[in-house]
């Protein structure tokens, strides 16, 4: 069987490729998989499309890879008061954005990760979000086509790992993690802690191991403000 | 523009609470909605959604008390009342999104008389702007609140005919609560329901962009 476990950061991330399309989970400082980011930054891979709800906070979280330059294209809801790094990039046209409704940010990678092909939405009818996308009147209501948004890659964190993947996640850090999990070809997680299987209850269970390809334990980093 | 006392941010935040149904689940946007849960009338119960994943959301947490993996959609560690639940953001959004909120309560730059909001992006500010959960949240609460004052620091009405900032969503607003007034966005015009203290019909009426039925 395949192993799941890795030794390090570095060989989690080993092999993303220049150009790669990545999902980056967190919100609010919570849930953000700071390590695997900071890995990814030693490595240098460049011209990523990064896929997150915010860019950063200073050189915490994304931050630090808008100020390496590494990031040359971004679909988020909320780049963030703190995003100065992207900003730069952005005003230098050195960074591409697609503004995205967070609840529909979800729900594209969740369709990505379901197999369906799009879905119609009241959401950004009127406001610049409906720009270039098909719109239709269904049961009365003016409504948009949205795209799922999936990736080569999820970077997660999570609380507890077992060997086989499944996890847990804890408080509100959740937040997007377990729905990147789904929609990308392959997840990798840091986690705090890495139990034995069996030891999670199957109800416990918030991301089923089937999601999970590549695990790693590191001590979580949060990045204040 | 008459030089009278107005409501204190505090004090929208405190009148909006008075919209508030006892028992209704309830999401609070960034700004002046933020203040509302520190004035809840004596004896309401009301359970406070966060876009985050956080159902029955408590007070802020006080020094010593913090935990950075508890935060609200504003990054402040807050506490969780008795009964609340955790879930990922996609479901947290289906409850915005799928009418399962009662009352959204969300700032605003604009609302237009058909109930049009605009409240994420005001035009000429450096930057890419963001949209937040505000998009989902504004066009899938049962009821949405907008708190807000009632004219710009320059004085002019926020409260206009057509909304000439980014939109947020299209007849999505049903109640106006700013400095000056509660207004109700009805199938026939803007509702004048109360003045605050000190202030006529026709003063309100005269820094509103809209006529006031």
């Amino acid at each position: 069987m395949k192993q799941k476990l890795f030794p390090s950061l570095d060989a989690a991330v080993a092999d993303v490729p220049d150009g790669a399309r990545i999902m980056f989970g967190g919100f609010g400082g919570a849930g953000f998989p700071n390590n695997l980011i900071q890995a990814l930054a030693r490595k240098g891979t460049k011209n990523i499309t990064a896929i997150s709800n915010n860019c950063g906070t200073r050189d915490g979280e994304l931050g630090l890879m808008f100020k390496n330059g590494q990031i040359g294209h971004v679909i988020a809801s909320f780049p963030g008061p703190h995003a100065n790094y992207f900003q730069e990039r952005f005003a230098a046209k050195e960074v591409t954005l697609e503004l995205v409704p967070q609840g529909i940010l979800c729900e594209r990678m969740r369709a990505a990760a379901a197999g369906l092909l799009g879905f119609y939405t009241t959401v950004g009818v009127g406001t610049e979000v409906a720009a270039g996308k098909e719109e239709r009147v269904i049961d009365k209501q003016r409504c948009i086509l949205e795209s799922p948004i999936d990736a080569d890659y999820a970077f997660i964190k999570a609380d507890k790992a077992d060997e086989l993947g499944n996890l847990t996640y804890r408080l509100a850090a959740r937040n997007f993690n377990p729905i990147m999990a789904m929609a990308a070809k392959i997840t990798i997680v840091e986690v705090e802690e890495i139990v034995p299987v069996g030891a999670i209850e199957p109800e416990h269970v918030i991301t089923p191991a089937i999601f999970v390809h590549r695990i790693v334990q590191a001590k979580g980093i949060r990045y204040a403000g | 523009m008459p030089d009278k006392p107005r409501l204190t941010r505090e004090e929208i935040g405190a009148r909006a609470a008075k919209e508030l149904p006892d028992g209704a689940y309830v999401n609070l946007g960034w700004g002046i909605p933020n203040l509302i849960a520190d004035y809840l009338p004596h004896g309401l119960t009301v359970f406070f959604h966060s876009e985050n994943g956080i159902l029955g959301m408590g007070r802020r947490a006080r020094a010593g008390e913090e935990d950075y993996d508890l935060v609200d959609a504003m990054k402040v560690p807050v506490t969780l009342a008795p009964g609340a639940s955790f879930f990922h953001q996609a479901d947290a959004h289906l409850m915005s999104r799928g009418g399962h909120l009662d009352v959204a309560v969300l700032g605003g730059f604009q609302v237009s008389e058909k109930g049009d909001l605009a409240n994420w992006r005001v035009p000429g500010t450096r930057g890419s702007g963001g949209i937040g959960g505000a998009m989902d949240i504004a066009t899938g609460a049962k009821v949405l609140i907008v708190c807000m004052e009632h004219t710009t620091k320059d004085g002019a009405p926020k409260i206009v005919k057509h909304c000439t900032y980014p939109l947020t969503a299209l007849a999505c607003v049903d109640t106006i609560v700013t400095d000056l007034a509660v207004i109700d966005v009805r199938s026939e015009g803007l509702l004048l329901r109360e003045t605050a203290p000190g202030w006529t019909r026709k003063e309100i009426q005269e820094l509103t962009g809209a006529p006031l039925l």
